[in-house]
């Protein structure tokens, strides 16, 4: 007779781990910490709850500018750089803003490596008639002098800034010229000067698999007119996800629109893959498991947790904008920008990509304080409806980690707080628009032109440091695949009401009520994942 | 306006209700206020100008000394009231000749006014003019210094103070409407009664908290270069902040 194999018991799932990056809480898991905005909180999850971590960061290059030497003097589809130079030729040279990396890294920023390197090289080879472009696209707010300096350095600064360094101006009624249509129509206006020069090199920091590529220049450097055709929802929509190109309707008409600037442009790309170390050694902690943290780990945590429960909003605001991340080198190439993006591409995959087996019906994302569009600012509720249904929902490849018609958990205090310099036209958005429709067609079609032309905005986006009328749209249809995905978000923690429920949301006091709100939606037995941002992690869904 | 094509009352109601069905859209317009919004100058450089240049340099001198000693004054009454400050301020117009007014009028734009109109203040004007926005100036400057920049910005209207002349001489008395505060707004809301402007579509652009009525009338309010006041204000009501310096 055969001995029977013993069932599994039933009750609690039994502690294990699929791998380091993906753990399940047990009995004895400790709580987790999770951001809400500027606080942190302990939370003790219910048992079974997988939680999907960052991998650890991938070891930087020991010496970066030697990776970028090599990757400008062997690049892919392409003549090395000091080959394509000539004396008395004009250059510009394109890079990204203070967008990325999030949050900025410490210096020397890699772009400012990178700048110097370049300009030693134009310099050996007899080029003068060069240009630092901030590329803002159509709708990022300017750079100030402050950040700029911050972002290229002290030499680079002195040498460029304000007549030879300065930000993409978007508004220029004669810095665009129009290159063409692609065969779908789609306007492809680019920046005179850029268009004008025998050559445009394009420096990239490429943070997550959506960023580069053609999009640096199609986007990165076009006007309105341009960046509407994609910047809207069915395009958003239609992403399976945003971080997997080859999947992306975004990707697919940026690539459409890239093909017409090369036929019209000469562009040298350098585009540059950074590791996740967001967080320096003190704080290195907020990105680990839990269960193997050391006392002195649960001595920080608990103290910062205090800390920031004590502190007043702005001054926990101004203490996480003073923390730089000390990210690191992992990858650069240099090129065309099809070979060069793939290949970063795949080297952010190997450092943010987990392996996930199934979808759940309940998924948490944790809200930090920061994103792409409030740097030195506030995360304001159009913000925080990017990070969760824009960004956070495409961290995926395969299929989201929310099931269709799931619920979706935020933590986040949500508040009714707007940066009147930066974000004047997200506070009309919110307050008039909102409360009318949240139907992303409706608000285009009704409203996204008069924002585009609202003189008050135009001149504060020219003259002052606001993002453009029309950002708070685009922020808008960002959210749409993961608004028809959800089946309910619910705010855990927002200290109001009405923030939640003009963003068609729910709100729960805690979190704990907030998962008893999820269980009521989905059933009692849901399976439930937390998703332990930041730093990045991007969950491959089998 | 009297319809060209004579119809019977009644019928004539339902071709404007059907026109104005297929036609929603009201005209709309931009008010500017201009001391402080649109340019640096404000009314006490236009007098003082006008003070500098009196016929005969002893008089020059005698105008010149008593404006500046009215500075202190000028403030205080400003920060109380701004109808207060016009009853001040245009009597010291008392007794200048309208001719010398009119002739130095041109001169002091050309000299003091247009070199201290504000770089944005062009863009914002073309802009708002592309919008198909009627450019409306709504000052409590005299007309005699608002007219030249009026014709030099190309601006549709303006709404100006006028000083009382009797025999050729100011009386000191401005002629009613005395343009400020809430006067401005009223004279907006008649305005775009008449002109058939839809207020909720219109714009309105004042760096003075004075002119907090003018700015709550339209559905469109922005604070430019501000004062602490009005900064604070508009903070409080979310209006946009400009800054054309």
């Amino acid at each position: 007779m055969t001995k029977r194999e013993a069932k599994p018991l039933r009750g609690p799932v039994p502690r294990h781990k699929e791998d380091d990056q993906v753990v399940y809480i047990d009995n004895n898991s400790a709580p987790r910490i999770i951001f809400s905005g500027t606080d942190l909180l302990c939370e003790d999850l219910p048992i079974g709850t997988r939680v999907i971590y960052a991998k650890p960061p991938i070891e930087g290059l020991a010496n970066p500018g030697a990776a970028i030497r090599y990757a400008i003097n062997h690049p892919l589809d392409s003549e090395p750089l000091y080959a394509q130079l000539s004396p008395g030729m004009r250059v510009t040279i394109a890079v990204d803003d203070i967008s990325l990396p999030l949050p900025p890294m410490t210096t020397p920023d890699i772009r400012q490596t990178m700048l110097e390197i370049l300009i030693e090289i134009l310099d050996a080879n007899g080029v003068d008639d060069v240009h630092i472009i901030i590329a803002l696209g159509s709708a990022h707010r300017r750079m100030t002098p402050a950040e700029m300096k911050r972002m290229a350095g002290k030499k680079i600064y002195d040498a460029f800034y304000p007549d030879r360094y300065y930000n993409l101006d978007a508004e220029d009624p004669d810095g665009f010229v129009p290159l063409g249509k692609t065969a779908q129509g789609e306007p492809v206006n680019i920046s005179r000067r850029c268009v004008e020069s025998d050559l445009v090199i394009y420096l990239n920091v490429t943070l997550v698999p959506m960023d580069g590529g053609h999009k640096s220049v199609a986007v990165g450097l076009c006007d309105y007119e341009s960046v509407r055709v994609h910047h809207e929802p069915d395009t958003i929509a239609a992403c399976d996800s945003l971080m997997d190109p080859p999947r992306s309707m975004l990707a697919t008409k940026l690539a459409r629109m890239g093909a017409i600037v090369d036929q019209h442009m000469n562009v040298f790309h350098i585009e540059t893959a950074l590791n996740n170390r967001m967080f320096s050694s003190p704080l290195a902690f907020l990105g680990r498991n839990e269960d193997e943290f050391s006392e002195f780990d649960r001595l920080k945590a608990e103290t910062l947790r205090l800390a920031l429960s004590k502190m007043p909003e702005v001054a926990k605001r101004k203490m996480f904008n003073a923390i730089p991340a000390p990210y690191q080198l992992i990858a650069c190439f240099a090129g065309k920008a099809d070979p060069v993006h793939e290949r970063i591409v795949a080297k952010l995959n190997e450092q943010y990509l987990v392996k996930v087996k199934g979808q759940s019906d309940i998924v948490i994302f944790p809200i930090p304080f920061i994103s792409p569009y409030n740097v030195n600012s506030i995360l304001n509720p159009i913000l925080l409806q990017v990070m969760a249904l824009g960004y956070f929902h495409h961290f995926y490849r395969g299929q989201p980690v929310l099931r269709k018609g799931g619920a979706l958990i935020l933590c986040h205090p949500c508040y009714d707080d707007f940066d009147p310099e930066y974000h004047p036209s997200y506070i009309e958005f919110f307050n008039r628009l909102l409360p009318e429709t949240r139907d992303s067609h409706q608000l285009r079609a009704k409203y996204e032109e008069e924002f585009a032309r609202n003189p008050s905005y135009v001149e504060m986006y020219r003259r002052g440091y606001a993002y453009h009328g029309t950002h708070p749209f685009f922020m808008w249809y960002w959210g749409e695949a993961g608004r028809q995905h959800v089946g309910k978000v619910i705010a855990a923690g927002a200290k109001n009401a009405h923030v939640p429920a003009t963003l068609g949301w729910d709100r729960a006091e805690s979190l704990t009520e907030a998962i008893a709100m999820a269980r009521s939606f989905v059933g009692p037995s849901a399976s439930m994942t937390l998703m332990k941002w930041p730093p990045i992690v991007m969950a491959d869904v089998e | 306006m009297t319809p060209c094509i004579s119809l019977p009352g009644g019928l004539w109601s339902i071709v404007s209700v059907v026109i104005y069905g297929a036609f929603p859209d009201m005209a709309a317009a931009a008010f500017y206020d201009l001391d402080g919004t649109l340019c640096r100058t404000n009314l006490v450089h236009a007098f003082a100008y006008n003070a500098r240049n009196q016929q005969g340099l002893w008089r020059s001198v005698t105008r010149m000394a008593s404006t500046l000693a009215s500075i202190p004054l000028f403030l205080a009454a400003d920060s109380f009231n701004r109808r207060l400050f016009n009853d001040i301020f245009f009597r010291r117009y008392r007794g200048e000749s309208e001719d010398r007014l009119r002739y130095l009028a041109q001169e002091l734009f050309d000299t003091v006014v247009r070199p201290s109109i504000f770089p944005g203040a062009y863009e914002l004007i073309d802009k708002s003019r592309r919008l198909g926005l009627r450019q409306v100036l709504v000052t409590g400057a005299l007309d005699l210094t608002a007219g030249p920049l009026v014709r030099h910005l190309g601006l549709d209207d303006s709404v100006t103070n006028r000083l009382e002349f009797v025999d050729g001489k100011a009386t000191g008395r401005l002629l009613p409407p005395v343009m400020a505060a809430a006067t401005k707004a009223s004279w907006v809301r008649t305005y775009a009664e008449k002109e058939g402007l839809n207020l909720t579509e219109c714009y309105s652009y004042s760096d003075s908290m004075s002119d907090l009525p003018m700015l709550s009338v339209v559905g469109h309010p922005t604070a430019v270069n501000p004062d602490f006041r009005l900064r604070n204000t508009a903070l409080q009501h979310d209006w946009p902040i400009l800054d054309l310096r």
